[in-house]
């Protein structure tokens, strides 16, 4: 059943509390569309940990099958599909103008920013001795998709900024969130499990 | 230890799995010597005048289009100021995606029996309390030393490290700057050569 549905324009940000158990899901209209988000959980402090969520499921990219997890070691959202393979998280949003306006609506600060994800983009690493960075321009198109199953109570803030590093027009974005019968897990690495587990138990 | 640095010199030895927080004026330079080899020391930096103005590891990667730390590289903040360049490194290069150590992200990556083991973040809350730096200031850290390949697959791992008794990196700050240390613990993956050992940061300003 979908809740709420909303078009993010291009070079817009919006925020939204999301309940445990509902699922989001981005679209993009356009081809090179980015959506960066930060995830803040049901503590109002405890926030999504980029480095955490790569290290512990050995991935430098978010893509299906991962949990994304919080500063504390517990599960904020899970990544349950997506059209696309390869979702930008080491970049970060610049400038976070328009993040920070939403954070602060939320009673948030420039203290709370965080590395975000850059859903729909892809900024490709070099096997050279620095690891290089490349911005890849035709990654996403239009209808391409992701969506997340959120673990706990969330405060999530999407920035539809173009990408730091494109060239490209801001493109729009789609957000369907919808309470479904039951999403099962998706094929996880064992970290994953015990940070759904450990949320489950403590705050489920 | 904790270092107020209006000395003209630093020279003091961090133990294994200890901290420091150090205050380095517009122009210092801070070197930091790993003493024994493959000991990642987990670092933040933050303007001493705006702890918000606070390094930011993603934008730091973004602006150098690269992924790995070294000579050259320019510590941003989520302003996009300049905290520190790093002036000098024997290592070669420095990990800033691998983030810190945490009694609970320890427990996802090894298990519950690693619920009580000392870690980083431990460390930067005992240190950083003295100048407001508490949970919500922190942030994603540069680890020296450590070796974290990202390949272009999209692969990441965490590796035995590049460095070797005496190798040091120097950093010279942009502006007044609070470094947090943490000479990382861990004793669950190869960052620290599976045995953690002390460093010696060595300061001129």
């Amino acid at each position: 059943m979908i809740a709420h549905a909303h078009e993010i324009p291009g070079d817009a940000a919006w925020s939204a509390p999301v309940r445990a158990g509902r699922t989001i899901t981005l679209t993009a209209l356009a081809d090179g569309a980015n959506a960066s988000m930060l995830i803040i959980g049901a503590d109002r402090l405890d926030r999504l940990n980029i480095p955490d969520t790569l290290k512990s499921q050995m991935s430098a990219r978010i893509k299906p099958g991962m949990v994304l997890m919080s500063d504390r070691g517990l599960a904020l959202a899970t990544v349950t599909a997506s059209s696309l393979d390869w979702h930008d998280c080491l970049t970060g949003a610049f400038p976070s103008r328009l993040l920070l306006l939403e954070l602060i609506k939320h009673g948030f600060g420039e203290t709370d920013l965080h590395a975000c994800i850059n859903f729909f983009s892809k900024v490709a690493v070099a096997d050279d001795p620095r690891a290089s960075l490349a911005f890849i321009p035709d990654h996403a198109h239009a209808g391409d998709t992701v969506t997340l199953r959120a673990d706990q109570d969330l405060l999530i803030f999407i920035s539809t900024a173009p990408h730091p590093l494109s060239d490209e027009p801001a493109a729009s974005v789609a957000v369907q969130l919808e309470t479904p019968a039951n999403v099962k897990d998706p094929d996880l690495r064992d970290e994953a499990v015990r940070a759904l587990r450990l949320t489950r138990e403590l705050i489920g | 230890m904790t270092v107020t640095a209006t000395t003209v010199a630093l020279d003091t030895v961090v133990e294994a799995g200890d901290g420091a927080l150090v205050t380095v004026p517009a122009g210092g330079r801070l070197q930091i010597v790993d003493l024994h080899g493959n000991q990642a020391v987990d670092t933040l930096f933050y303007d001493a005048h705006d702890i918000d103005n606070r390094y930011s590891a993603f934008d730091t990667i973004r602006e150098q289009r690269a992924v790995f730390l070294t000579t050259g590289s320019r510590l941003v903040s989520t302003r996009r100021d300049e905290l520190a360049v790093i002036t000098d490194d024997t290592c070669g290069r420095h990990d800033t995606v691998g983030g810190a150590c945490s009694q609970e992200s320890n427990v996802i990556r090894y298990g519950e029996f690693t619920r009580h083991q000392h870690a980083c973040r431990q460390t930067f809350l005992r240190y950083g309390a003295k100048v407001g730096i508490g949970q919500r200031q922190l942030t994603h850290n540069v680890n020296f030393f450590m070796n974290v390949p990202v390949t272009s697959s999209g692969g990441l791992t965490f590796e035995d490290g590049l460095s070797a008794p005496g190798k040091y990196v120097e950093l010279t700050a942009s502006r007044d700057l609070f470094v947090l240390i943490s000479n990382c613990p861990q004793v669950n993956n190869p960052c620290n050569g599976w045995n953690p050992t002390p460093i010696q940061l060595l300061g001129w300003w």
